[in-house]
């Protein structure tokens, strides 16, 4: 019983890291149809920043962190909106689609290149100790990480439905052609969900990376599980991506320790396949309607 | 106008068809080796074409279906099972799971079928490596025999290549023909409006399913060539990384022009070789192509020669 309890809180914790980079996908997905296959890329470049402030320019850990944050912020979502989501999307859904992974490439490649291949040790947040709580041991990092992801997600949520601008946000991801007629900017309010996109990853990369150190490949099963946290939860909820990230986080973990540590791969990516089999609005997700 | 369009068009066909025909005498085997690489990509390329360019939907499984057909073709062979079979055997199953595999997907929007194909890319990779009494695990499985075309030996590197390249003349011609028929139309028009074939009586699933099958099938057919070209085949190669590459390759040359993947295959497979001295910025340079011409040109490099070429509209200057 203290064994599952430990295994549950590790996987809620990468869960709850996967949600974070989940709900970025959703949101940038909901407001612009932004299909972004370089999301992994975007988790696993942070943190190189944050190596780089550090060991470049001699900053300590935190100031690194605000760095590599607004540095993250400016090119994850300003940049890559006004130079890659803005021209491409009058084309439709598939350049961009095809264009963001060329960014995934061009990033690994670049960090590759620039930093190097090695996987680099990356600090940590908390103390690697254990706690017991009620015969169970838990490891603070994990119960560090999980408090992270709810503040994070619970103050967004508290922005999106409690703010006059989380609201127009959300009026724009539903209908933007009402939105407009309604005075909303829409054009701002989706260059927000960007640059919330770039904060989400830059606070999902800082959680992670101590775990699997940095290295430039990171991106690629980054990627691919928050895209299938994203379909799994429902492709156009916030929340649907939360449960899917949680979900696909202890899955994960209990796959490693009780089924073939060789196919744990496969577990989220057959879980994937059902669900776009059975139920593709995703568990939480409503149907898209199909427009001319 | 027209008419020296494709005088044009037609003269740079027969330049480097001639190329194609005479190069391996000038080169090495090596130089020999890459060309070979070229045909084969080119065929897997061109499968792709038919499920994005034509069909407009993305396929992230490409390199899994020519990692089953070089798989077929290296387990079979090895066992002494002649090659015709095994290549019609890759092309044939490998048509049978693309079917099997979008017949779920396509039932829902399309960019459902991108991640279910890069799931399943994934999963036939972790087989490819994980199942070792089948596929020989991370060690592969060596010594792919070459075949012999009635008593000829294709053994010697340029015998090989011009097997590989009359390959690539059949599933041209195939394909060709192919687009020019009815179903081909059928295929445009589910690219062009799909809501718009379908009111017009065109049953758009199941010609969106054959398409993605048929490309399917010469991933098949490019992984049964692919591997008495190596001779020895491993997981690795078959892994995302080729799927994306071949995606590219496709919307690089051009998506939906039927040359488009002879030149995407050119940038990603022979260009490469070239540019060796350029190590990691090649990729670099690559994917920036990619991202530029998205931008500018999504029908790729032979949509951008199309617009520069095409005569001005009347009534502009």
């Amino acid at each position: 019983m203290a064994d599952l309890l430990q295994l549950l809180v590790a996987g809620l914790a990468t869960g709850g890291i996967y949600a974070l980079v989940a709900i970025g996908f959703t949101l940038l997905w909901q407001t612009s149809q932004t299909i972004n296959f370089a999301q992994g890329e975007f988790v696993m470049l942070p943190a190189f920043f944050v190596l780089i402030g550090m060991g470049y320019f001699g900053l300590s850990f935190w100031p690194a962190v605000a760095l590599g944050g607004a540095l993250s912020v400016v090119l994850l979502g300003l940049v890559f909106k006004k130079l890659m989501v803005e021209p491409m999307i009058r084309h439709g859904v598939l350049p961009l689609v095809i264009a963001t992974i060329g960014l995934a490439i061009l990033m690994k490649e670049a960090v590759r290149q620039f930093y190097g291949a090695d996987a680099w040790p990356f600090p940590v947040l908390a103390a690697t100790t254990d706690v017991t709580v009620f015969g169970a041991v838990f490891a603070v990092q994990s119960l560090v990480i999980l408090a992270i992801c709810v503040a994070v997600v619970v103050a967004l949520q508290l922005f999106l439905g409690g703010t006059r601008t989380g609201r127009c946000m959300q009026a724009t991801a539903q209908n933007p052609t009402v939105a407009r007629l309604l005075g909303i900017r829409v054009e701002r309010m989706i260059l927000y969900t960007f640059l919330i996109n770039g904060a989400l990853v830059t606070v999902a990369s800082i959680l992670i990376t101590p775990i699997y150190l940095a290295k430039f490949t990171n991106g690629e099963w980054l990627g691919l599980y928050a895209f299938i946290a994203a379909i799994i939860g429902g492709f156009n909820q916030v929340r649907g991506a939360i449960a899917g990230g949680l979900l696909l986080g202890v899955v994960d973990n209990f796959a490693a320790v009780y089924l073939s540590s060789q196919y744990r791969t496969a577990i989220p990516l057959l879980i994937l396949i059902v669900v776009v089999l059975f139920r593709p609005q995703g568990l939480l997700g409503r149907i898209e309607e199909r427009t001319v | 106008m027209r008419h020296s369009r494709s005088l044009a068009a037609g003269i740079m066909l027969a330049l480097g068809a001639a190329f194609l025909v005479v190069a391996p005498l000038g080169l090495k085997p090596y130089g020999i080796f890459i060309l070979s690489m070229w045909a084969v990509m080119t065929i897997a390329a061109i499968g792709l074409n038919l499920t994005l360019g034509y069909a407009g939907q993305i396929s992230l499984a490409q390199a899994a279906f020519v990692g089953i057909g070089a798989y077929l073709t290296a387990y079979l062979t090895t066992k002494g099972w002649p090659f015709w079979s095994t290549y019609m055997l890759g092309g044939v199953s490998c048509f049978a799971i693309g079917w099997l595999l979008g017949y779920p997907a396509l039932r829902v929007q399309h960019h459902y079928l991108a991640f279910v194909t890069l799931a399943f890319n994934t999963l036939v990779y972790l087989i490819f490596r994980n199942e070792e009494w089948l596929t020989g695990g991370i060690y592969g499985i060596s010594n792919v025999p070459r075949p012999v075309v009635l008593g000829w030996s294709m053994n010697g590197p340029r015998e090989f290549y011009y097997f590989c390249l009359a390959h690539l003349a059949l599933v041209s011609v195939a394909t060709w023909w192919l687009l020019r028929s009815p179903w081909g139309l059928a295929f445009v028009a589910l690219r062009e409006n799909p809501i718009r074939a379908l009111s017009l009586g065109v049953d758009t699933r199941r010609y969106t399913l054959m398409a993605f099958a048929l490309g399917a099938g010469l991933g098949g057919i490019s992984g049964a060539l692919y591997a008495p070209l190596v001779q020895f085949i491993d997981p690795t190669p078959f892994a995302l990384g080729l799927s994306l590459n071949l995606l590219l390759m496709v919307v690089l040359g051009g998506s939906g022009y039927f040359f488009g993947p002879f030149l995407g295959a050119i940038v990603a497979v022979l260009l490469p070789e070239w540019l060796r001295f350029t190590e990691g910025f090649y990729l670099m340079g690559y994917a920036l192509l990619v991202i530029v011409l998205m931008a500018f040109s999504p029908s790729g490099l032979l949509g951008l020669a199309d617009r520069l070429t095409r005569p001005a509209p009347r009534g502009a200057p």
